[in-house]
């Protein structure tokens, strides 16, 4: 274990700002991403049902 | 009707949109298990660095999204140029579902690496041989989606953006060979598949499974995405017409 206590993980020994926007970037993306391609999906599907 | 597999069995739109929509919910478990167990491993398993102390540990994002940025735009030119040539749609559909996903894994791939730079080098950014030529990658990416956009007849799209794609592929042996060619401040290759890895075996682990995290929610997100193509390219197709009468067509 490389971490004494939560403070010092989120510290990332003094790194924290870098290492934490570098994952913070990729979980929105990796969030935002399949809501977006789903949305558009969906919408596909609701026009094919209207249009019969 | 012959018995045999055929290799273009799912080259077919509506056996492509059946498969597919049994294997996301697959893919998107594997990705998710795989992430977590790889981010486990970087953060509570993997030493910290002797020089670059927990900055490196952005190593374990970086990498993978760098690799995914270059062999999705591989993967993209490939579809798009079979798209062509042989006229076969679902292919055109697959290199376009293929450009957004593969525009954010190179935007992944900037961001990290100027996270990375900035405490490791002193500075967020360098007009060096490999970051110039990963920006140079998200510029074929924007420059193709603009592209097939602007064109409203969409065979004229597909066979325009399948052009740009090939040209630009040269562009990802230059990213690739950059750290060999020119003296770049960027380190060499992280794995080679000629000498032993040059890191311990748990930082491997990590970038390892969080590679084939990043393996899954591509195909995940790029199978969704290429449905929905599917549907809107192909509404008024009688197995189309089909689903949208039949409740299954209903639960995505």
């Amino acid at each position: 274990m490389n971490w004494g206590s939560w403070g010092e993980f989120w510290a990332m020994g003094g790194y924290g700002l870098y290492v934490w926007g570098s994952y913070g970037l990729c979980t929105v993306v990796f969030s935002v991403e399949p809501l977006l391609a789903m949305r558009r999906l969906k919408q596909a599907l609701s026009q094919i049902r209207d249009a019969r | 009707m012959s018995r045999h597999f055929h290799f273009f069995t799912f080259a077919s739109p509506p056996r492509f949109y059946a498969l597919s929509g049994f294997l996301i919910p697959w893919l998107y478990f594997v990705a998710v298990l795989t992430g977590l167990i790889g981010l486990y491993f970087g953060f509570f398993v993997a030493p910290t660095d002797a020089t670059q102390g927990d900055a490196y540990r952005i190593i374990f994002i970086h990498v993978p999204t760098a690799w995914m940025s270059m062999v999705l735009y591989l993967v993209m030119a490939g579809w798009a140029a079979v798209g062509w040539a042989f006229n076969a749609r679902l292919a055109s559909m697959v290199a376009r579902a293929l450009a957004p996903t593969g525009a954010l894994f190179t935007v992944l791939a900037l961001w990290t690496g100027a996270l990375w730079g900035k405490p490791t080098w002193g500075a967020w950014w360098v007009w060096d041989a490999r970051l110039t030529s990963e920006l140079i990658l998200l510029f074929l990416y924007l420059g193709y989606i603009a592209l097939v956009e602007s064109i409203d007849d969409t065979r004229r799209a597909d066979h325009a953006g399948a052009l740009l794609a090939l040209v630009g592929a040269v562009n990802v042996p230059v990213i690739y060979f950059s750290v060999r060619w020119w003296n770049t401040l960027h380190q060499g290759a992280s794995i080679s598949m000629t000498a032993a890895p040059k890191m311990a075996s748990t930082m491997l682990t990590s970038m390892l499974l969080m590679t084939v995290a990043c393996w899954a929610y591509a195909f995940a997100i790029v199978f969704v995405r290429t449905r929905a193509i599917v549907l809107e390219r192909e509404r008024d197709a009688d197995w189309v017409l089909a689903l949208g009468r039949s409740r299954s067509g209903v639960n995505v």
